[in-house]
């Protein structure tokens, strides 16, 4: 296992995560999107540290451990939104949801 | 002996002037509560009165001042103040008492009128006014109240609106006694200009002072007659008297108001109380302006007498009466009787309100019917009105011993018949003192005796509530008769300050002889005249062009209303038509000036500034058009931006290194 095999993987759920927020018109589809491009950033992290000059003080896990932690509370206000735009709209196509245009 | 009331004389005049403003707000819904709440501020005035006047008793010369600050203008401090002196607690007192009579009165003569409240909000604040004017310590503090009592004197006599001649007869006693106001602002102005204060009282610096008397200088005299022409305009001199007859339009407890407490008795006050202005540099008691003063009385004393013969008005009668005797005090203040002069107008303020009263009873009891021709045999039909009456009348024609009047009289004539200047003022005031006793038995033997004629029948004693102040002020008239003897001059050693001493063989003067075979000639020719008078007055058949002249007044109105008046009108036509011809003309150009200016600055705004500002907002208008298409609202087209961006951005880093 090295460390461009890992940046491959990582881009490669990068770009699934993208393509997935960019092209599912279901929000919490988006949501998951999201959180796939989160997971890839916290690989390259962890890719980066293990690989890096200083493998043995924790600092990149302890960042990656912190991203996570702060993606679950993002993940847990997104879904809140997502079920209150339920209530509202009566659907969660984010096609319809326009109400922001200028 | 100062008590709390000498360091709050102000408090006199307040009181009625508060409850006439309670009346004022509160009165609209209760009558009776209005008659109460005037009555009760004037008993409180009365009381106050009595306080005041007890300090003054236990010394000769007593006064107490409080002077304070009103404002300060750049380095001018204006000072104003409140006095207490012999002459202020007794006109006080007389005031206050007569004032009360009269209110008391008022409940019953004017029971009926539909604006019963108003009338004695109004009556409140004129007895407020001038027992303000009466304690004031400063000139511009009495012109004040001075004012304030012409302002309740116009409102009084046009209280019946409704009457064109009653709002005629009000406009031109504001407007005549304006004229003397204007002359003695004029003085206040040059006395402040001289003097530097206007204080009567202040330590040694006051006005009325050595000091600031000598400041004033060579214009002395000339300070004195303007303020003297404001006494003439109130006191009803010659020849600014014209207003006080046509004031009898008022209600008759008003003209007994403005005839005896209040409003003519201020002119004379004045002049007593800035004596010092008039006698300063007196030689042998003798200066150029009290010289005026007396001629001035003179005149207006025979003038008014002379009128007052050819009325026929009840009131009317009173009012030259009036006028008349106002002119005698002129006389005694002129010649040097100053406490002569004040002891009249004392005494004349409780017989005149008891005349006016009187005067007042008649007519409610005949229906309001004024005129003289149409009354008579009233001594039966109203036997209180009757004795009262005739107690006023002897009082006002100077019956000797038993009547106020006689005794001030005498006094008066003692000090015009010591006058160095000249024996004309002394004999005629004799002969307004026979004249005096003339028309007023005329009047009394036309209302009173003979047959019963048109108005009579029907006549009624008027009640209680009006016949018990004519009582009292009858009471007064001959009480007052006690202090005023030259056996025991209790009131003159009061006003004066000398001690007085009992002496009973003053009694009996060579004076005393004089008027009372005046008094007597008057009163018998008066009954020998009119024994028989019937519908005509006699004196009309004996001498038809005489009577005419006296019974239009001499004309004077006429004759101010053929020039003053007239000038006037040609004055107010001229700048009628220079205002609408010249000034018109000159400003309607003006405004087309303007108006040019406008049109050119309209298409100034419309062409270059509005087309600026168009341009501009149609510009950003667009653009914001353009911009908001972006703004599609549609969240995976703006992460699909950022996800282009930073894509940018990526590659931005990969190709620069």
């Amino acid at each position: 296992m090295t460390l461009p095999i890992l940046l491959v993987i990582s881009s490669g759920l990068f770009c699934i995560g993208l393509l997935a927020a960019l092209s599912r018109r279901h929000a919490i589809f988006i949501l998951i999107g999201i959180e796939m491009m989160l997971a890839a950033a916290n690989l390259n992290f962890i890719a980066f540290w293990r690989f890096g000059p200083q493998p043995a003080q924790p600092t990149g896990m302890m960042v990656a451990i912190f991203a996570i932690a702060i993606a679950a509370a993002e993940a847990a206000v997104g879904l809140a939104m997502v079920i209150v735009v339920y209530r509202h709209f009566r659907s969660t196509n984010v096609d319809q949801l326009d109400r922001l245009k200028g | 002996m100062n008590s709390w009331i000498t360091n709050n004389v102000w408090l006199i005049p307040a009181a009625p002037i508060a409850a006439s403003l309670l009346i004022l707000a509160f009165g609209k819904a209760a009558r009776r509560a209005a008659a109460a709440v005037a009555i009760v501020g004037q008993i409180a005035a009365l009381t106050m009165s009595i306080f005041a006047f007890v300090p003054t008793l236990h010394s000769h010369g007593f006064r107490a001042v409080q002077n304070f600050t009103w404002f300060t203008f750049g380095e001018q401090i204006l000072r104003i103040g409140f006095v207490l002196d012999p002459l202020a607690a007794a006109m006080l007192l007389m005031i206050a008492l007569v004032g009360l009579c009269i209110f008391v009165f008022s409940i019953g003569y004017m029971g009926e009128d539909k604006n019963f409240s108003r009338f004695f909000a109004y009556l409140s604040f004129f007895s407020g006014a001038m027992l303000g004017v009466v304690v004031a310590n400063s000139l511009l503090l009495l012109f004040v109240f001075w004012e304030l009592v012409g302002l309740a004197s116009y409102l009084l006599i046009g209280f019946w609106i409704e009457r064109p001649s009653a709002a005629a007869a009000a406009k031109k006693a504001f407007i005549t006694t304006r004229i003397g106001d204007m002359g003695f602002f004029l003085g206040i102005l040059l006395l402040y200009h001289r003097s530097g204060t206007l204080l009567f009282y202040d330590g040694g610096r006051g006005c009325l002072e050595p000091v600031a008397l000598s400041a004033i200088g060579s214009s002395v005299t000339l300070v004195a007659l303007l303020i003297f022409c404001g006494a003439m305009g109130k006191s009803g001199q010659f020849p600014l008297h014209v207003w006080l007859p046509d004031a009898m339009e008022g209600p008759t407890p008003v003209s007994a108001l403005i005839h005896a407490a209040t409003m003519v008795a201020a002119g004379v006050f004045l002049v007593a109380r800035v004596y010092p202005i008039f006698s300063v540099g007196a030689i042998n008691g003798v200066t150029p302006s009290l010289t005026v003063v007396v001629w001035i009385g003179v005149i207006t004393g025979l003038m008014a007498a002379l009128i007052a013969i050819a009325q026929f008005d009840i009131k009317r009668i009173l009012a030259y009466s009036t006028v008349s005797q106002l002119g005698l005090m002129m006389v005694s203040l002129g010649a040097g009787g100053v406490a002569a002069g004040i002891m009249h107008l004392l005494a004349h303020g409780f017989f005149k309100a008891l005349l006016f009263l009187g005067a007042g009873s008649v007519i409610h009891g005949l229906h309001h019917e004024q005129d003289i021709r149409k009354m008579g045999g009233l001594h039966r039909l109203m036997p209180i009105t009757f004795l009262t009456y005739a107690v006023g009348m002897m009082a006002l024609s100077g019956v000797p011993f038993f009547f106020s009047g006689g005794w001030t009289k005498e006094e008066i004539l003692h000090a015009t018949s010591n006058w160095p200047r000249s024996h004309l003022p002394h004999y005629l005031a004799l002969i307004g003192v026979i004249l005096t006793a003339l028309y007023m038995t005329r009047q009394i033997i036309y209302v009173f005796f003979g047959n019963r004629r048109a108005a009579s029948e029907h006549a009624h004693e008027s009640p209680s509530v009006m016949a018990i102040p004519l009582i009292v002020l009858a009471v007064c008239a001959v009480f007052l008769s006690v202090v005023l003897t030259p056996a025991w001059p209790w009131l003159e050693s009061y006003l004066t300050g000398h001690p007085a001493r009992f002496d009973a063989r003053l009694l009996i003067q060579p004076m005393i002889v004089v008027s009372l075979a005046l008094v007597g000639a008057g009163v018998s020719v008066g009954i020998w005249m009119y024994r028989r008078a019937g519908e005509a007055d006699p004196l009309q058949h004996a001498q038809p062009a005489l009577f005419r002249f006296l019974e239009n007044k001499m004309w004077i109105d006429e004759i101010y209303g053929r020039t003053v008046i007239a000038l006037s009108a040609i004055l107010a036509r001229l700048s009628d038509w220079m205002d609408r011809h010249v000034w018109d003309a000159l400003v309607q150009d003006i405004g087309r000036i303007g108006q040019f200016l406008g049109r050119v600055t309209t298409s100034a705004d419309e062409r270059v500034i509005n087309a600026g500002v168009d341009e501009s907002t149609s510009g950003a208008h667009g653009l914001g058009r353009l911009m908001s298409r972006w703004h599609s609202g549609q969240i995976q087209t703006y992460l699909g931006a950022v996800a282009l961006g930073m894509l940018a951005l990526v590659l931005l880093y990969a190709w620069l290194g």
